[in-house]
């Protein structure tokens, strides 16, 4: 599903260059739950800003789907984001002048579906994260859980191959974090891929697998014992 | 397609209330500089539009230099013909169609004898003048060259004078009573008054009340009817003191007119008035080499300078401050878009081309456009009451509200606006998603 290969990103000024990713590689099969972890500034965002195709990378590989994304243009890659991609952002994201049901209805309106369709999906989205009742409110008539179960039904509407979540749970307390990532957890069963970036060592414990990112690289979790015992502390916790 | 389309003027209309003082800010910007270039442009083309445009490029004012360099200025012969001159044109008959013409004021004695007499205004010209301009007419048309020859008392009367005469009747065959003298009338014009009137510069004001009468040109001589009009004795200003040598002096007092439908015909129209130059200068009458111009309408007017000077330089200022409201709109559109930086990053997150932004944007300018147009339109209704106050009454007058100028400023606002919001739209359009993201 998502392939990267040999991956660079640098950011150049007159007199420094910066990696933020260093030959980096990862390989995320269809269907899997893939926790990206790392402490602040090791390339997390970068690494899913490269994936969202939101920032193009220096050098490497990248396929999406299949499909080698380096060479596509501007047009080509907002088409990818829009059919192939949902993003689930730390600060929600939404647009405060739309009412929920708009917000929703936002990457659909760029796909050029009709209005019945829309409005199907749009429905189906916000059932499923049990707002359909809060379709007409505004995203300041919401507590921060709320906003981010719409931003995950916006994710959702479009019926993306890739789930991209930037520190979910980041904005909320824990009631609400729980809350959201169990919604998380049901998508991945129901077949979704989710690639999602966090420092919480409890969060990352609940994917499947772990990659865990130092200084722009993938490392073995092994080389950060303090992270590594948390997130096997945090399984041994888990209930299931 | 069209649904997009509106459902980008619908997230304008929610961006634009959202901001009411910012939004009333370029709306004022874009109304005020609408209307007044506006309201200038109304009176500009009013007074610059062509009288006639079928058949302007055709129609020729000759002018002969007939008192020499030391009169003229900036080398130019007179504006007008002397007598003289005048009847040679005419009597050599160069052109298909030709006349003379100078203004004459009678005074008209109504049949009912409880109405006092009033004063017309018109001309003394030649059969070929109602051809030459296209004078449309309500009743009867014009007299014959038979009728010129003839000196007969004839006139054609316009609507309005027929209206007052006769309560707007065909009036053709009766007769009215002018300074005592009694002319058949022979037609009735439609109202007609080309603006501004290029047939005659000379006599007086271009933008004038329209002539009421029409009579013989040779009939008006023989009846020594002086001109109500312009003359010009050069800078001696001697005019003499009896008919004849008025007549035969060398004073200008006569508007002459030619129709040449080639190019060719207008070449050989100029050797003409050359070689009668010579002429005249081989019998001793000037004594400076030819000296002589064929001017088509748009020349004429252009050399008359009938557009006002005010109506171009003030046509210049609104058009300048226009601009500087548009420039305004461009920094308001910039800092109101570029707040909404976040939300582009969004849009593009989720999908949307540039183009998608572009369209976005430039529609919710299309809006503020729209919205200063109307402001526009009310201001530029107030500002028709106002023009009197920079121009001549005359002009003033001419400047209208209508259809065609309600639709171009709406579509001068809009297109404006759109335009000013090229530059911000672009700066939105370039908002890296990535960025925006990560600052979040």
């Amino acid at each position: 599903m998502l392939k990267m290969t040999h991956l660079s990103k640098v950011y150049r000024t007159e007199v420094v260059e910066t990696y933020a990713l260093r030959d980096f590689n990862i390989n995320v099969n269809e269907g899997e739950f893939v926790a990206v972890t790392g402490p602040s500034g090791s390339g997390k965002t970068t690494f899913l800003t490269i994936a969202g195709l939101l920032e193009t990378f220096t050098g490497g590989q990248y396929h999406l789907d299949g499909v080698e994304v380096s060479n596509l243009n501007d047009n080509e890659r907002s088409r990818i984001r829009n059919e192939k991609i949902g993003f689930i952002f730390q600060a929600f994201n939404l647009i405060p002048d739309l009412n929920v049901f708009d917000n929703v209805e936002v990457p659909l309106r760029y796909r050029g579906m009709k209005a019945p369709e829309r409005k199907e999906r749009i429905m189906n989205a916000l059932d499923r994260v049990g707002l359909a009742s809060r379709a007409k409110h505004y995203p300041a008539e919401l507590s921060g859980g709320q906003q981010q179960r719409v931003a995950i039904a916006r994710a959702l509407a479009g019926s993306p191959r890739l789930l991209l979540a930037d520190e979910p749970t980041g904005n909320l307390d824990t009631q609400m974090a729980r809350g959201v990532m169990e919604l998380l957890e049901e998508i991945h069963r129901e077949g979704a891929t989710i690639v999602m970036v966090t420092h919480d060592p409890e969060l990352a414990a609940r994917a499947q697998r772990n990659v865990h990112i130092i200084d722009g690289q993938v490392v073995d979790l092994a080389e950060d014992p303090r992270f590594h015992h948390a997130v096997h502390q945090a399984r041994a916790n888990s209930p299931a | 397609m069209s649904g997009m389309f509106f459902h980008n003027l619908r997230l304008g209309a929610t961006s634009l209330r959202r901001n009411p003082l910012l939004t009333a800010l370029m709306i004022m910007s874009i109304g005020f500089g609408v209307a007044a270039s506006m309201v200038t442009y109304a009176v500009f083309r009013a007074v610059s539009g062509d009288p006639i445009p079928q058949k302007s490029a055709q129609l020729f004012v000759p002018q002969i230099d007939n008192r020499g360099p030391q009169y003229n200025r900036h080398g130019e012969p007179p504006d007008a013909l002397n007598y003289t001159d005048a009847m040679a044109l005419m009597r050599a008959h160069k052109a298909p169609r030709q006349t003379l013409l100078f203004q004459v004021g009678l005074s008209v004695m109504p049949d009912d004898a409880q109405r006092m007499p009033f004063k017309a205004v018109g001309y003394a010209t030649f059969s070929d003048f109602f051809n030459m301009f296209d004078v449309p007419f309500q009743y009867g048309q014009g007299w014959g060259p038979g009728q010129d020859e003839s000196r007969e008392p004839v006139v054609v009367i316009s609507r309005a004078l027929n209206q007052k005469l006769f309560g707007g009747a065909n009036s053709v065959g009766r007769e009215i009573t002018m300074d005592d003298r009694h002319y058949r009338i022979v037609g009735v014009t439609e109202n007609w008054d080309p603006k501004p009137r290029f047939f005659d510069m000379f006599s007086g004001n271009a933008y004038a009340m329209p002539a009421q009468v029409y009579i013989p040109f040779n009939y008006a001589v023989a009846q020594r009817f002086d001109t109500y009009g312009n003359n010009n004795c050069g800078s001696d200003g001697k005019r003499g003191d009896d008919w004849g040598s008025w007549l035969h002096g060398e004073c200008v007092w006569v508007s002459a007119w030619v129709e040449l439908d080639t190019a060719a015909q207008a070449e050989a129209y100029r050797q003409y008035l050359d070689g009668y130059a010579r002429e005249q200068r081989a019998a001793g009458r000037f004594n400076w080499p030819p000296n002589n111009r064929l001017r088509d309408v748009a020349a004429w007017l252009d050399y008359e300078h009938a557009v006002p000077p005010e109506s171009r330089i003030s046509l210049s200022l609104a058009l300048g401050f226009l601009v500087i409201c548009l420039v305004n709109t461009i920094g308001l559109l910039l800092a109101k878009f570029m707040r909404r930086a976040p939300e582009i990053g969004v849009r593009r997150a989720l999908g949307a081309s540039r183009a998608d932004i572009y369209r976005q944007f430039l529609a919710e300018a299309g809006m503020v456009g729209l919205a200063g147009g109307v402001l526009g339109l009310v201001l530029t209704g107030l500002g028709m009451f106002g023009i009197g106050l920079v121009f001549e009454p005359q002009i003033a007058q001419l400047a209208r509200m209508d259809v065609s100028l309600v639709l171009l400023t709406l579509v001068v606002a809009i297109a404006a606006t759109v335009l000013a919001a090229f530059y911000p739209t672009w700066r939105a359009a370039q908002v890296q998603p990535a960025w925006q993201l990560k600052s979040n």
